[in-house]
């Protein structure tokens, strides 16, 4: 096979239109990272958050411009670890990451969950379970019950994997059924090189993951995952394709991760060749040179958003720290929605 | 004229495709084919694009249901052999069943799981899941032994906000007739006392409610009056019904045709020695499959499995002590 080339902008394409929704999607990245630097110096110092912290560092760009297309209230969405950026874009609230990384009572998960276990599937941000691949199917359910119920219009339902999750039977089942539904589904696949510390030649043997659309019957769309413009252009025309009819559509980016699996691991198996090579670079910084070179942004503006973004997540942490942690007496110990059906017997 | 439990699920189905828009139907072979058991038979044809046939993705089918249940719908899902069930595992007791506790999201999916053993069908066609199921919080798991059953707890099933695993048993399809579906009489949740009786309790549920009702026959002709208790549901389990029941015996037998090894009757078990240790004249029994897979031929099978023989002679066994 011919080697798939990723897709690229070219002057035409950026219209003043394309430029607007650039400058929201950097500083949607921009406040992502910022939050993220937070939650890993809070991790770090221990204390509030229990449990892991898993962050998007380098990945910004591409979770940011699939989850700028969609419509909160009639999309559906449903990220994955590395998408901080992509769920800020989706409207979710810093508040929400921060108390379920706190555990407070008074977010979303209120303490039952944790880190990136979160979201608010009433208002179609779906909440990941941990075992990978598992949420292409509930985004493609969704979008099922849309149509059946004559609800969908031109809805479309976004999802995130990374290279890892593609070899999960989970993943190759909910592709393929979606495609037999031919669903406005959106599958973005962050080939970040490694899952946790398995490197691509020890996951999978095909030449490029891409090739995978066309056995599955899909749109496929190639892009590098640390130019921000390419992103951005990838992402409108494959929602505008899943919107107007033409079936799920796979996005395969290219980046590294910049960091461990966790804040727990250090990453040292990801050699230097890999972390300053051109897949190495860093999104945010690739977009700022960007903007100041097309003119779109001054670097005393990037500045000034920069300490927006940091007093924003400040504030938000300050509030949430202050806020109640989970009380195992007040809690309903309840599985089930219909009360009538708990079991008093052991309790 | 009369009716069968297969008519049963099938007719619930048809009642709740009927009465429900937000209800629809997803399994293999289920669409114009009628699925394995013709438990779809016609659905197809008068339910149009609510009524489809899946991919071989038992994983995909319920992740699928899930989505669908949180946008509003009440998806049924046929695996079309409860043992298949086993590759849907993860979206089962991972998504389904924590969606509601994590999330606060009801999540209402009735999963059909054609259960239990019929000759010749071998270790992977003939499995009984609701112990492995009912092990996850979370989950509602039925187990209908009686054609009335069969039809109104799948309706009830449909309507609930919980996810629900609906055992529903093959061996009864096609033998287990019935006048007509009855009357709406108990509540998901409620045992039943199948048989009254004075000197032993057998506990049981599903097809193994009709071999201990047999069992119960022959030893009266021994001076014995069995009371059956129909667990009905196995998760939640009706503890004040099983606990009154033994109450009056003095003796339990819990009798299940799934594989013995921890599962729903040494949950009985377990409930009845904590909480009515000081009303039992004997040691509780229980009798389950053999620890093996689960045997081809005919002779193996009906070894394998509990039988109104092997009930009796446990029975027999509870009484002496």
């Amino acid at each position: 096979m011919t080697p798939a080339v990723p897709i690229t902008c070219t002057k035409a394409d950026l219209t003043p239109d394309f430029r607007d929704q650039y400058l929201a999607t950097y500083r949607q990245m921009q406040s992502s990272r910022v939050l993220e630097e937070k939650l890993g110096s809070l991790y770090r110092a221990g204390g509030r958050i229990v449990g892991g912290v898993y962050l998007g560092r380098g990945q910004e760009a591409f979770s940011a411009s699939v989850a700028m297309q969609l419509r909160r209230g009639q999309d559906v969405y449903a990220p994955l670890i590395r998408d901080q950026a992509g769920r800020m874009a989706f409207g979710e609230p810093i508040t929400d990451a921060l108390r379920t990384y706190m555990g407070a009572a008074t977010g979303p998960m209120r303490g039952r969950d944790g880190n990136i276990h979160r979201g608010r599937p009433q208002e179609g941000e779906m909440a990941m379970i941990s075992h990978l691949g598992a949420m292409v199917s509930v985004v493609a359910g969704a979008l099922f019950a849309k149509r059946l119920r004559g609800t969908i219009a031109d809805a479309v339902g976004a999802t995130s994997i990374g290279d890892g999750a593609t070899s999960t039977g989970s993943f190759h089942e909910a592709i393929n059924m979606a495609a037999v539904e031919k669903l406005p589904i959106i599958i973005s696949v962050a080939n970040n090189q490694f899952a946790y510390s398995t490197s691509n030649d020890r996951q999978f043997a095909c030449e490029d993951l891409i090739y995978r659309a066309r056995g599955y019957g899909v749109a496929g769309w190639k892009v590098d995952g640390t130019d921000l413009a390419a992103c951005l252009k990838v992402a409108r025309s494959a929602v505008a394709a899943a919107r107007a009819g033409g079936g799920p559509q796979l996005i395969v980016g290219t980046m590294l991760r910049l960091g461990g699996h966790g804040e727990h691991d250090d990453a040292a198996y990801i050699p230097d060749e890999v972390k300053f090579s051109k897949v190495g670079q860093d999104c945010l910084l690739v977009a700022e040179k960007f903007m100041i070179a097309e003119g779109w942004a001054t670097k005393a503006e990037i500045d000034a958003w920069l300490k927006e973004a940091r007093a924003t997540v400040d504030q938000a942490v300050s509030l949430v720290s202050k806020e109640p942690i989970p009380d195992p007496y007040r809690e309903s110990w309840q599985a089930l929605s219909s009360s009538e059906l708990v079991e008093s017997w052991q309790l | 004229m009369s009716v069968t439990y297969l008519e049963a699920i099938r007719e619930a189905q048809f009642e709740a495709l009927r009465s429900d828009p937000n209800v629809f139907v997803y399994g293999q072979d289920i669409g114009q084919f009628g699925g394995a058991f013709k438990a779809t038979k016609g659905l197809a044809r008068e339910f149009p694009g609510r009524v489809l046939d899946a991919p071989i993705s038992e994983d995909a089918m319920v992740g699928m249901a899930v989505g669908a249940a949180v946008e509003g719908a009440r998806p049924i899902v046929e695996m079309q052999f409860a043992d298949f069930s086993s590759v849907g595992f993860n979206q089962i007791v991972n998504q389904a069943a924590t969606l509601y506790w994590r999330t606060n999201t009801p999540c209402p999916i009735t999963i059909r799981l054609p259960s239990g053993g019929t000759a010749g069908s071998g270790p992977f066609h003939s499995q009984s899941m609701e112990s492995i199921y009912a092990h996850y919080p979370g989950l509602v798991i039925l187990t209908p032994a009686t054609v009335e059953d069969a039809y109104w707890m799948l309706l009830d099933s449909v309507k609930l906000d919980d996810p629900v695993i609906f055992c529903e048993h093959k061996f009864l399809y096609y033998h287990l007739k019935a006048e007509s579906f009855g009357e709406h009489s108990l509540p998901i949740g409620k045992a039943r006392v199948a048989r009254p009786g004075r000197h032993a309790t057998v506990v049981t549920y599903s097809a193994m409610v009709h071999e201990a009702l047999r069992a119960a026959d022959e030893l009266q002709m021994e001076g014995y009056q069995i009371e059956v208790v129909d667990l009905r549901s196995v998760k939640p389990m009706d503890t004040d019904t099983i606990l009154g029941s033994v109450a009056r015996t003095g003796r339990l037998l819990v009798v299940g045709e799934s594989f013995p090894w921890g599962g729903v009757s040494a949950e009985v078990i377990s409930r009845v020695s904590t909480e009515a240790f000081h009303m039992l004249d004997a040691p509780p029994m229980r009798l389950n499959s053999k620890d093996t897979p689960i045997p081809y031929h005919p002779n193996l099978w009906k070894a394998h499995r509990p039988t109104v023989g092997s009930i009796c002679d446990a029975l027999r066994r509870l009484l002496r002590f």
